[in-house]
């Protein structure tokens, strides 16, 4: 069991201090961006990471990638706590985790050449020099669906996505375990994310690859996951199997959020019971209390307000609590952890297949924004 | 009636690199209270003809006609052009950050807009129709809300406050270009259901610009594809998912990660858009399709009727039946090909998948 997970995170939580203003730059409060997150990433696999603009899920990848310092907890790779690491023992690890980012104009420096920025790798971790190197960058070109010969050409001379596959090879130079894919195809047109997207899966079943791919089109993650983890207000919500997650969404924010992506067919998208949830999500900086779902859940009763919902498997919920074996602290397994074989869910009032949700009318205005399409 | 005809636009703009060539003969109509969905790529001119449209195209050299509601558009001075935008046509940008005043309260900056065109309406007034005009689009609390400054909006209320503003003189055209792209899909869907209920109270048309055929097969009625700067697709919502007929309509169809492929490699579309300084000879869509025949070498097609209804028009010389999704269309698509395709055609088809390379090496060609 422990040889297929090759990340393993634990009660992650990273606050970012909010300083006053003026001469004396006192903390006067904390975002809270991930907040108490467990996951897995299995060796070989695809762990999908859903979230809008704030959940925080750019923060965990870089927590993950050692980027920056967590607050508290644990990420383990391959068994070592990389949090704990000084720097230089942080750089073989830093070999073994990649990254590829949302926007390949800015994470590509204009003034150099795309043969030196493929080689960077090599010339940091001193592992190919001269000829040598320049012929390995060549393979990546090739590999990435580059032209080789393109080797001096400046990435102003390529297009968008282009210019993600330099970003792909360069992730690749090292041969890493895991490569961490910030919205890599978002940026790119529809035709051309297909041909990125493509790329990734080939390479992912060549070298073996992890990776941990974080993107607001869930038509896209449902395509590259294995298993897919839903964030909202820094916290996971929902993780499941992709096709158990898509199938029997149980959080109601997980089926808010897929009622609300467009489906490029209008049969499908008439049909649609679509939830529309009222607000927006509230500031990081104090998150409401009890689930932070709550104030714009339109199941949410009393105990929502008070209480956090912990991740308990699907089958748990289903049955009552006197079950005999309630102490669900000693049933949780490694199954349990998002990015495992569970089917997880933070809800007091898990939706139930079938069950409709009406639209949240608790909006503070006169307006709450309902509609009846067409 | 029809509100907006548009026919035969050219827009080109001379730079130091040559002649870019951004729409080159589009024609399209509007009528009331509908939805024409404008799609295609970076590059394929949906923004430049709709702003062509409103005068915001400068230094272009612009060629055509725009009949709105009687009048051409494009022949109106900049005074005349400036009462016809924001009261009858208005628009809404896809970046509501970058298009609202970081300065200026919201309230102050859609009244504004009311006292910029009519000039009877005083200060105050401008204020209460502001309210109201924010409340109409879901802003919680109007009243105090009409005082803060765009930053103190979130995304989604910024581009409410921007519909609001676009709202704001009832005109009977709106054109959102890529209103919900920056959004996430929860606050795109809220944005989404607003426009059309609004749409339905005000019977107003909307040109809706995006790359998301999602967006369109949710709210448009009709669709146009642009590609290279021209229409390589028109039709009723239905039938551009359910019957399209060129290949590129079909391409950008297959190559969506959809529920009924997943996990299975996605058939995109090889190569990159062309260059509007050098485009290809014949249909510009030629280096990347995988039916090129020889006639698309030499000759552009127009748009044509593909279908008895006549409201579905394609500019592709495959056979009108060669429409849709199903095997049948498939085999008669692949038939043509070789019945119609000489070397040279096959040359250019074995290039455009090899420009797919490792990435679709298991795809083979069309044949």
């Amino acid at each position: 069991m422990a040889d297929e997970v090759l990340v393993r995170v634990e009660n992650l939580v990273k606050y970012f201090p909010v300083k006053a203003g003026g001469f004396i730059r006192r903390t006067v409060g904390q975002v809270h961006a991930v907040d108490d997150v467990s996951l897995v990433i299995e060796r070989g696999k695809t762990l999908g990471l859903v979230g809008e603009t704030g959940s925080g899920k750019s923060t965990l990848a870089r927590c993950v990638a050692g980027l920056i310092p967590v607050t508290s907890g644990r990420v383990m790779f391959q068994g070592t706590d990389i949090t704990k690491l000084s720097r230089g023992a942080m750089r073989p690890l830093r070999r073994e985790v990649q990254m590829i980012f949302q926007d390949p104009y800015s994470s590509l420096n204009p003034r150099r050449r795309v043969g030196a920025i493929i080689g960077d790798p090599f010339v940091i971790h001193k592992t190919a020099t001269g000829a040598e190197r320049k012929r390995q960058v060549q393979e990546l070109m090739e590999r990435v669906g580059l032209n080789p010969e393109h080797y001096n050409r400046f990435p102003a001379e390529f297009s968008g996505g282009q210019r993600q596959r330099i970003g792909v090879a360069r992730a690749l130079a090292l041969r890493p375990k895991l490569i961490i894919c910030d919205e890599p195809v978002s940026a790119l047109d529809v035709s051309i994310q297909a041909q990125v997207l493509n790329l990734l899966s080939d390479l992912q079943h060549e070298f073996g690859l992890s990776y941990l791919f974080i993107a607001h089109d869930l038509e896209v993650v449902r395509h590259v996951s294995d298993k897919v983890a839903v964030m909202y207000l820094g916290r996971i919500g929902e993780a499941a199997p992709a096709e158990a997650l898509y199938a029997r969404p149980r959080h109601p924010y997980t089926v808010a959020l897929l009622s609300a992506a467009p489906a490029a067919d209008p049969d499908a998208a008439a049909a649609r019971q679509r939830v529309i949830l009222s607000g927006d999500v509230p500031s990081p900086i104090d998150p409401p209390a009890g689930c932070r779902f709550h104030p714009r859940c339109p199941k949410a009763e009393t105990i929502c307000g008070r209480v956090e919902p912990q991740l308990v498997p699907d089958d748990l919920v289903d049955q009552p609590e006197n079950d005999g074996q309630s102490g669900s602290d000693a049933r949780q397994s490694a199954a349990d952890v998002p990015g495992g074989e569970h089917h997880v869910t933070a809800c007091h009032f898990p939706v139930v297949p079938g069950e409709r949700l009406a639209s949240a009318a608790v909006a503070e205005g006169a307006s709450a924004v309902k509609g009846e399409p067409s | 009636m029809t509100l907006l005809e548009v026919k035969d636009l050219h827009v080109s703009f001379p730079t130091a690199d040559g002649v870019v060539r951004a729409v080159r003969g589009v024609s399209f109509d509007v009528e009331p209270g509908r939805t024409l969905g404008i799609v295609g790529e970076s590059g394929s001119g949906k923004t430049v003809l709709t702003q062509t449209l409103l005068g915001l195209t400068q230094g272009a050299e612009v060629d055509g006609s725009a009949v709105f509601e009687g009048t051409d558009l494009l022949s109106l001075t900049e005074d005349q052009m400036r009462s016809v935008r924001g009261a009858r046509i208005s628009v809404i940008f896809q970046d509501p950050l970058t298009s609202l005043h970081p300065l200026y309260r919201i309230g102050w900056q859609i009244a504004e807009m009311i006292r910029a065109h009519d000039k009877s309406v005083s200060k105050n007034e401008g204020r209460v129709r502001a309210i109201e005009l924010l409340r109409r689009v879901g802003i919680p609390r109007p009243d105090s809300r009409v005082d803060d400054y765009p930053h103190q909006f979130s995304g989604g209320m910024r581009q409410r406050a921007m519909i609001a503003m676009a709202l704001a003189l009832e005109p009977k055209l709106i054109i959102a270009d890529e209103p919900t792209t920056a959004l996430d899909a929860t606050v795109q869907a809220q944005i989404l259901d607003l426009l059309l209920r609004l749409q339905q109270d005000l019977n107003t048309a909307l040109i809706m610009i995006t790359h998301d055929l999602g967006v369109v097969a949710d709210i448009a009625d009709d669709v146009m594809v642009m590609y290279a700067g021209r229409a390589a697709e028109k039709a009723p919502k239905r039938e551009i998912f359910y019957a399209p007929h060129h290949p590129y309509t079909k391409g950008l169809l297959e190559s969506i990660p959809s529920s009924s492929a997943a996990g299975g490699r996605l058939k995109p579309i090889p190569g990159t858009p062309p260059s509007l300084i050098n485009l290809p000879s014949g249909c510009k869509f030629h280096p990347r399709c995988g039916y090129v025949l020889d006639q698309c070498l030499t000759e552009e097609p127009v748009l044509h009727p593909v279908a008895e209804s006549g409201s579905h028009t394609s500019a592709c010389w495959l056979p009108s039946a060669a429409a849709g999704l199903s095997a049948r269309a498939e085999e008669l698509r692949e038939e043509t090909v070789r019945e119609q395709r000489g070397r040279q055609a096959a040359e250019v088809a074995a290039a455009a998948s090899a420009e797919l390379g490792v990435t679709a090496g298991d795809e083979g060609s069309a044949v």
